[in-house]
């Protein structure tokens, strides 16, 4: 298979195409499983971690029930807009893995279906997040919203050329 | 746009799109180079011309396949975003981690 990859050299993060509707993310930490895996799942440390400043957009609110049949919840406010992502999780094997949905409010038909594994060795551990789209156009709709900021200021630009000729 | 990444996922096509980063080739000419017969190259190529990635120029008696770059940079642009996202959060994770190891090195490990 061809494999569509995107890894610059000085970061760590790898990431992967692996049909045109599945993502493969990983990361290796240093540290334990166990605390890595409270950095994933605990709401007080997600806070810290998942919405990134450039990404412009504030979680005003972290709910997680970490246990098969508990589901989750993030609520995020970007600009005037709130939104949520949320789910349900399937499989819970603590330190080890993780299977839940990932819903984006707005598209509630949508789920995506995510697994992470977390790999511990010689206390470095592993991290790969595995999501399953359910379609290939809504796989293109994450990685194209991962794009929104970029564009926004493409749009800001092309709207400042178009000012300048009239 | 995922179309691209759906057209490259087969090897032969692959091929096909590498060799034709060297030039605009003929079909028999490229059944020859990657030693596939013509039905399949004929068939290779109207997937990719599907997805936008070939175009066909007539030139004398021959159609000439060449390569269309686009679509390819638009996929590696939108996989690299998301891999920022991500390179993005997970710094921010690695942060995390370190500060919590550090809390559970001066608290003692017994507590866990």
């Amino acid at each position: 298979m061809a494999e569509a990859r995107s890894e610059s050299p000085r970061s760590a993060t790898s990431m992967e195409l692996k049909s045109d509707r599945e993502i493969l993310i990983s990361r290796t930490f240093r540290a334990p499983a166990r605390i890595v895996f409270d950095a994933w799942t605990r709401p007080e440390f997600v806070k810290r971690w998942w919405a990134p400043k450039s990404h412009c957009a504030d979680l005003v609110d972290i709910q997680a029930d970490v246990r098969v049949g508990g589901s989750y919840r993030y609520h995020v406010r970007s600009g005037g807009n709130a939104f949520s992502f949320y789910g349900t999780y399937s499989e819970v094997t603590p330190h080890t893995r993780l299977v839940y949905t990932q819903i984006f409010e707005p598209f509630p038909d949508s789920p995506v279906q995510v697994t992470v594994t977390f790999e511990e060795r010689d206390g470095r551990t592993h991290l790969v997040s595995h999501e399953v789209y359910p379609s290939k156009e809504a796989l293109e709709g994450a990685l194209a919203s991962g794009m929104e900021h970029g564009l926004r200021e493409t749009m800001d630009q092309l709207d400042e050329l178009v000012a300048s000729m009239l | 746009m995922i179309e691209t990444f759906a057209a490259l996922a087969d090897p032969n096509r692959f091929r096909i799109v590498e060799l034709l980063r060297s030039g605009p080739h003929a079909v028999n000419d490229i059944g020859e180079r990657l030693q596939l017969n013509q039905p399949q190259v004929s068939k290779h190529l109207r997937v990719l011309k599907e997805a936008g990635l070939v175009d066909v120029q007539p030139r004398a008696q021959q159609r000439l396949y060449e390569l269309r770059a686009q679509p390819l940079r638009q996929l590696h642009e939108w996989l690299e975003r998301y891999h920022q996202l991500w390179d993005e959060r997970f710094e921010a994770m690695d942060e995390l981690i370190q500060e919590l190891q550090q809390e559970e090195k001066s608290h003692g490990r017994s507590k866990k």
